[in-house]
């Protein structure tokens, strides 16, 4: 049963909106999920209309049945600074450090540094209990890298593991990679149903499995409804398109409260709107093939529909719904 | 149309003119940058200028069909470019971890660069953490432009966290590589520790010990050995990146922001737009893709999706009897029933006989060539049960060519109603931006199916971004009604 749960994607298929339902669905139920934010983009925010998120775990949203979802934004450089905290109790030194560059030089340049105070963060959530024994969060969503960087972003703490083979930060790397090799972590992958998220997303999947990561889901966003087959159109476009035409004139002439009223309106309405069928059509074709490739990669595949007005609260919440029909409920 | 509608970003003239010789391409991930650039340079070729483009980490087949199978560091001529107005096109393929290396390799002699090249800190950071990638790209740029054999240089920027990466990560990592960390660093492998953390005014002990124990010796001792063998380039790093962050500044150079129409990435476009006008870098416009049109843009969502109803209504009408929940039964009913399905001339007859059916059996035949509503602005019983308001339209159409002209013309009207949704809300976005940085020039570019694999897509982008005036002159451009989705 996997806890933390990592949503990747290509660049403009929607994981932080994905990443955030899952956490609203995960909730549901009186569960508490903690959702993380890695990319400073107060992406979170944005989607849940609040203000900023500062380096803290604060309440953002309430899920059906009683559920809570909490947010942090990871800020690396505040994270460098607790974790020195954590290891030494480093007062003057810490100012020295960041008057020299040094704290800017780990969360910035140093190589994987910054990857590294990331998932360590996000893997002690993961990992706190409280007195009683229980877990704090019942499940963690991390808002993550896009694919081309995921597993490398992943993977860092065994890169850091072998550049620093001994000390705290060794250690602590190879605590985090243990919880992120473990079947309590899935690696999700959000993707559209276009040649190349598609593309990306199986190259992702062959990579994240080469390197032992545990992968959870497809999850295939803003899919079209599929409204009429290329033979529906083709038949539209021939021999009935005569009869296609008037039947529009007529269903326009029922509703007209003004503007087009007559048959000859229709008509010239035929042609752009066969346009737009055939371009359904042909996307639909590739769609299919996308579909195809996906579903042999052996996963779970999950899809949410488009939401035609663009992502607002409401469009989370039935998004939440819907991945929880699809059983995405643990 | 809106209040604030920029000007339309006219491309041609900047490809042209011979004083232009970077065009950077920046943005968000996802939003078709490489393909933009690729398209550009093509188009700057073909129109007779010596082009070379400079990708990051291009989808496979994007490379392919510019002819760069293998990522190797080099321009590579494309092939089967129109060359009739004297221009020629080369492309490639940043390797960041090579062109550092080729960097270390031209400025140590053999033993230090074997040092260097072997060091497990310049390993993982050469290939490719934070800032790397950046930094990689400005140097080859900076050496592209150097060697001033072409005289165009089209750039791809790196799908960086924040679009602003690119111009902000060779700073960081110039600054840290001439910055007093590195000095810090360095003083105990050069002078043997205690007296030479004292002499910076930093014990010592504040410093190594918390790192050491932190990274562990090992590690330090390795960015130490690394730093020591790059000492005599750090200050080549520092000015290379200087004098090709000013080289971005110079008129001779034109920025691109793109991005797709959509909140996120016209959000990102916007703090690139302040940006570069903080810096002093020159932006010529916004390349707008995947941006939907119709051909029908008088035709409202409203308006289309209250015409389908009516259709699928008169049928629920008609059809009655058990009700339209039941999507097989509906399916079936839609097919034959309800709406005349007029060429294969039998109208109304089942109709008639259906026990089922509210029709008064009086109701009269046909006029005008329209099937008659059964009961015009009163729906039958039963008709508004299900499926009003929606735009999910239940199970799709099939291919049956039976179905009735009915549920085609539904379709149609479905369908446009959904395009117009889409067109509207890219629209709003694009205003907000608009309204924001009206001065910025904006080029459209419409929405394709599918991606590009070939020379003849890049061109067809290229004309695309090229004809703005058409296109911008209202929102139903016969240019755009070619495409129905995004590609990269």
């Amino acid at each position: 049963m996997s806890r933390l749960h990592v949503v990747s994607g290509k660049g403009g298929t929607g994981k932080t909106t994905v990443a955030a339902a899952l956490a609203l669905a995960l909730a549901a139920e009186g569960k508490r999920t903690l959702l993380v934010e890695v990319e400073g983009r107060q992406g979170i925010a944005q989607l849940f209309e609040t203000e900023s998120l500062p380096y803290e775990e604060r309440k953002i949203a309430v899920a059906p049945g009683g559920g809570e979802v909490f947010a942090l934004a990871i800020d690396a450089e505040r994270a460098l600074l607790d974790y020195l905290q954590m290891f030494y109790k480093l007062g003057t030194a810490g100012r020295a450090l960041k008057k020299l560059g040094a704290i800017d030089f780990a969360t910035t340049i140093a190589p994987g540094l910054r990857d590294v105070l990331l998932t360590g963060k996000t893997c002690e959530a993961v990992r706190r209990k409280d007195r009683g024994g229980r877990f704090v969060y019942d499940h963690v969503v991390m808002d993550a890298p896009p694919t081309g960087r995921i597993t490398r972003f992943l993977n860092v703490n065994d890169e850091v593991a072998g550049l620093a083979r001994v000390g705290p930060v060794h250690h602590q790397a190879q605590a985090v990679m243990q919880v992120l090799k473990s079947p309590q972590t899935a690696v999700h992958l959000v993707t559209l149903l276009e040649e190349m998220p598609v593309q990306e997303t199986m190259d992702g999947i062959a990579e994240l499995r080469t390197a032992g990561l545990p992968v959870g889901s497809v999850v295939i966003n803003m899919v079209r409804p599929e409204i009429l087959d290329s033979a529906a159109v083709e038949a539209a476009a021939g021999e009935r398109r005569e009869a296609v035409a008037e039947m529009l004139a007529y269903a326009l002439e029922r509703t007209a409260h003004g503007g087009i009223r007559r048959a000859g309106s229709a008509g010239q309405l035929v042609g752009p709107l066969l346009d737009e069928a055939r371009e359904h059509t042909e996307r639909l074709a590739l769609e299919r093939r996308g579909r195809s490739s996906l579903e042999g990669l052996g996963l779970p595949v999950h899809e949410l529909q488009l939401l035609g007005e663009g992502v607002d609260l409401a469009g989370l919440y039935r998004m939440a719904r819907e991945l929880r029909r699809q059983g995405w409920s643990e | 149309m809106s209040l604030d509608t920029a000007a339309p970003l006219d491309i041609d003239p900047v490809l042209d003119n011979p004083r232009t010789r970077i065009v950077v391409c920046c943005g968000s991930g996802g939003v078709g940058k490489t393909t933009t650039a690729a398209a550009l340079g093509l188009r700057a070729a073909e129109r007779g200028r010596r082009v070379v483009v400079l990708t990051i980490d291009p989808a496979r087949r994007l490379a392919q069909s510019m002819g760069i199978g293998e990522l190797d560091n080099t321009p590579r001529r494309v092939p089967g470019i129109d060359g009739s107005a004297g221009g020629e096109l080369h492309a490639m393929m940043l390797d960041m971890k090579r062109t550092f290396d080729e960097i270390v390799e031209a400025h140590a002699d053999a033993d230090r660069a074997r040092a260097i090249l072997e060091n497990p800190f310049y390993q993982s950071l050469s290939a490719g953490f934070a800032g790397t990638q950046e930094y990689m790209a400005m140097e080859k740029l900076g050496q592209l432009r150097s060697r001033d054999e072409w005289d165009l240089i089209v750039v791809d920027t790196p799908p960086s966290r924040s679009a602003l990466d690119f111009l902000d990560a060779p700073g960081r990592l110039g600054s840290f590589l001439d910055g007093k960390l590195i000095k810090v660093l360095m003083a105990p492998a050069k002078i043997g520790g205690r007296a030479g953390m004292k002499f910076l005014g930093v014990g010592m002990s504040v410093m190594s010990g918390p790192l050491n124990k932190l990274m562990g010796a090992q590690l330090l001792r390795d960015v130490q050995t690394f730093v020591a063998a790059m000492d005599t380039m750090f200050g080549g790093f520092r000015t290379r990146a200087d004098a090709t962050y000013r080289l971005l500044q110079a008129p001779g150079t034109a920025f691109l922001v793109v991005a797709a129409p959509e909140r996120d990435a016209l959000r990102e476009a916007a703090y690139f737009v302040e940006r570069l006008a903080a810096e002093r870098m020159p932006l010529a416009g916004l390349v707008l893709n995947r941006v939907h049109g119709s051909g029908a843009a008088l035709l409202s969502a409203e308006r289309a999706l209250a015409a389908a109803e009516a259709l699928a209504e008169e049928t629920d009408g008609e059809t009655d009897g058990p009700g339209p929940e039941a999507p097989a039964h509906y399916a079936e009913n839609l097919d034959g029933v309800g709406i005349v399905d007029r060429a294969d001339g039998q109208a109304g007859s089942r109709t008639a006989d259906d026990p089922g059916t509210v029709t008064p059996a009086g109701t009269p035949p046909p006029e005008n060539g329209f099937p008659q509503p059964t009961s015009s602005g009163v729906p039958a019983p039963g008709a508004t049960t299900g499926r009003t308001g929606t735009t999910a339209p239940g199970p799709p159409l099939v291919a049956d060519p039976s179905v009735s002209t009915g549920r085609l013309a539904a379709g149609l009207l479905r369908l446009h109603a959904e395009r117009m949704r889409v067109l509207a809300r890219e629209r709003r976005t694009r205003d907000r931006f608009t309204a924001l940085h009206p001065e910025v020039p904006v080029a459209e570019v419409a929405a394709l199916p599918g991606d590009v694999h070939d020379l003849a897509g890049l061109r067809a982008i290229g004309e695309r971004l090229a004809n703005q005036t058409a296109a911008q002159e209202s929102w139903v451009p016969a240019a755009r009604t070619a495409g129905a989705d995004r590609n990269d």
